[in-house]
């Protein structure tokens, strides 16, 4: 099917969300012409903030997505997660775009960006996650280009016909870089051992953040999923959503355990239920976020529910973007001297980012096949429809 | 080599700050640049101070006094801060001193992260900014002269030469003095040691000295978990490929180009 035109549809919502993203442009140019400390209020004490916090760790996190369906469609050949491959890579590539945007913008030098690749400070975890994280973006860029040339078809065929040769080692590539550097943004923290409180620090939080990556990919897929359906009037992959359950119920099972464990073993175990602030939002953390989504996934007649399948999700996305804050600033807030809350400028900066990546991900599923091909169905067909919008 | 510094002995007249801020070019003016929130009333490190004395009051023997504590980056042994720098910017010398070079960094901020004591400061006005920190006057050190600091101190608080040979002479002084001093040389093994050393008869914890630092050095944290990571790339690419081969021979043949579409927005 060729569709010559690009297509894309203007509405409200994407008007404002597009003002949005022209706001978060402005104040970036701001931001470069008079430093970080003229919008952000991140100080001596806060070097990093919510851009690092939430865009780049946050936004990796949920683009594991890419990595965990690539491991399961391509790898293991699950052939019935087909449907959604195209849309969780899509996702993951945006989120990796989004990502690198947030890093660029919050590293002082960013002229001298390119250094780590010439001077190997190869003792830095830093090194590691920067490395993986520009090598993860070409291979998806390169994996996304099979799905390009079949939209945009141009008279190089030896483009196609290399990357055929070369996907199974690009898709491998696309596993193992992000199962590194997932875990190596959690090694970053390794380093403040007397900075991070220690229901968070662990000299296995790198097992933490690659494991919860992995299985916060169906979670997201499952949100995704759902939200496209709804956007674009079709059913919804129920089927696919609820055997997903059954990878991510396990794969929280083993964490909570591993984290239990790894609590008992470093004797803080108790200290999650001395009343602090940070116990609390450990508490919330693993009983609302970890504990209630496997309960939910449990039960199969919550599970084979779309509503049901979506909160579960939600909460299970929730608990992860909760872990890392939790990282970056409720297990760091006491032992730092110094206050920080993001300003006005950084939230809208943020918002502006997220805004993008909803847009241009709009923008290429309406023009390029990514979704599953499906015949268009009237919107009350749509069961989950009124509880998705809850 | 490093430096000791005895709190006892400093009575807090200041020449090692206006030693150092003019020995280092440092500009007052840019004191409104630094976003460093005062813990106390006591001046803290910025970008333009890099070393500062604060005061403490006390109540000792029902007596009120005064101690005065020289303040710095520590030059640490096996430094948390070099080793987080994916640039090389930081990077610990030979003869002691731990350097800065701004055209290597790129700003990323994580030496502020890793380092256990906080006393790196940055630029944050500047658009291209830089971390900033007592150096150990490298020039001067080289030349077998003590930085500023120490050479104008006139009630010689500060000690400076071979780092060894300085914690002789600290342990040489508490030893003396047992009822004296707090039986602790802050630095000796905190994170695996610091070329600057405190000595001090009030416990540092109330002197504003991070008592939580671990003793083992920080950068072998980091090292345990990194030096994994060529073995896991290893390994786990080549569990992939077993995998990939493996169920690919059972896979059925599927077209991609029949299955997906760009989605109809109307
Ligand atoms: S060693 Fe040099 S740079 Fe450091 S505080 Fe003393 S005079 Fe300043
Ligand atoms: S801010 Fe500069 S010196 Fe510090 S870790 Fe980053 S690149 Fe290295």
């Amino acid at each position: 099917m060729q569709k010559k035109r690009w297509t894309f549809r203007i509405t409200g919502l994407r008007v404002l969300m597009i003002a949005l993203v022209i706001v978060a442009v402005l104040i970036c140019l701001y931001r470069f012409v008079y430093g970080l400390g003229s919008m952000t209020n991140l100080s001596d004490q806060w070097p990093w903030g919510l851009w690092i916090g939430f865009d780049l760790l946050c936004g990796i996190a949920l683009a594991g997505g890419g990595f965990s369906t690539a491991l399961i469609v391509h790898v293991l050949h699950k052939e019935k997660f087909l449907p959604i491959a195209r849309a969780a890579l899509l996702t993951s590539l945006i989120g990796y775009l989004i990502a690198l945007v947030s890093l660029f913008l919050d590293i002082g030098r960013w002229y001298n960006f390119w250094r780590p690749f010439v001077y190997w400070g190869f003792h830095s975890v830093l090194f590691e996650v920067f490395w993986c994280i520009s090598l993860y973006t070409v291979v998806q860029i390169l994996e996304f280009g099979d799905i390009f040339f079949e939209r945009v078809k141009v008279n190089f065929p030896p483009y196609k016909k290399i990357l055929q040769a070369i996907m199974p080692f690009l898709l491998i590539l696309g596993i193992v870089l992000p199962t590194l550097h997932q875990s190596s943004l959690g090694s970053l923290y390794i380093i403040a051992v007397n900075k991070l409180n220690p229901l968070w620090w662990s000299m296995i939080i790198p097992f933490f953040f690659v494991w919860s990556a992995f299985f916060l990919g169906p979670a997201m897929a499952t949100i995704e999923g759902t939200l496209a359906a709804r956007t674009y009037q079709r059913k919804p992959e129920l089927h696919v959503f609820s055997d997903l359950t059954k990878v991510t119920m396990w794969m929280l099972i083993i964490y909570l355990i591993v984290k239990i464990i790894d609590l008992n073993y470093r004797g803080v175990f108790s200290s999650a239920f001395n009343g602090s602030f940070e116990s609390n939002m450990f508490l919330l953390e693993i009983i609302g976020f970890v504990i209630l989504p496997i309960v939910m996934y449990a039960i199969p007649g919550i599970r084979t529910k779309q509503w049901g399948v979506f909160t579960a999700s939600v909460l299970v996305v929730a608990g992860v973007i909760l872990n890392r804050l939790n990282v970056v600033f409720t297990g760091m807030a006491k032992s730092l001297s110094g206050q920080y809350f993001p300003s006005l400028w950084e939230f809208l900066v943020t918002i502006g980012m997220w805004c993008a990546l909803i847009l241009i991900y709009c923008f290429i599923a309406e023009n390029f096949p990514i979704l599953n091909k499906e015949e268009h169905v009237p919107n009350r067909m749509i069961s989950s429809g009124a509880s998705v919008r809850a | 080599m490093g430096a000791l510094v005895d709190v006892t002995r400093c009575i807090g007249c200041g020449s090692c700050e206006v030693a150092c801020s003019l020995y280092n070019g440092l500009k007052p003016e840019q004191e409104q640049e630094s976003k460093t929130a005062p813990v106390s009333e006591n001046v803290e490190l910025a970008v333009n101070r890099w070393t500062v004395v604060q005061s403490h009051k006390f109540e000792k023997n029902g007596e009120q006094i005064r101690r005065f504590v020289k303040r710095q980056y520590f030059h640490c042994q096996e430094p948390a801060c070099a080793s987080a720098c994916f640039a090389k910017a930081m990077q610990k010398t030979p003869a002691g001193p731990v350097v800065y070079n701004e055209n290597l960094c790129v700003g990323c901020r994580y030496c502020m992260i890793a380092c256990p004591f906080e006393v790196l400061k940055f630029e944050w006005n500047k658009p291209f900014p830089r971390v900033l920190k007592c150096q150990m006057c490298p020039d001067r050190v080289t030349e077998g002269q003590m930085p500023a600091c120490a050479s104008v101190c006139p009630t010689g608080a500060i000690t400076f030469g071979e780092r060894e040979k300085l914690v002789e002479e600290a342990k040489k002084r508490l030893a003396d003095k047992p009822n004296f001093y707090v039986n602790h040389i802050y630095g000796l093994n905190e994170v695996g040691g610091t070329s600057w050393l405190y000595i001090s008869d009030v416990p540092f914890g109330e002197l504003g000295f991070r008592t939580d630092a671990p003793e083992k050095a920080l950068p072998e944290y980091t090292w345990e978990v990194l030096r994994w990571t060529p073995a896991i790339f290893v390994g786990w690419g080549a569990i992939l490929t077993g995998l990939y081969i493996y169920n690919k021979r059972r896979a059925a043949a599927h077209d991609e180009e029949e299955m997906y579409a760009p989605v109809d927005p109307d």
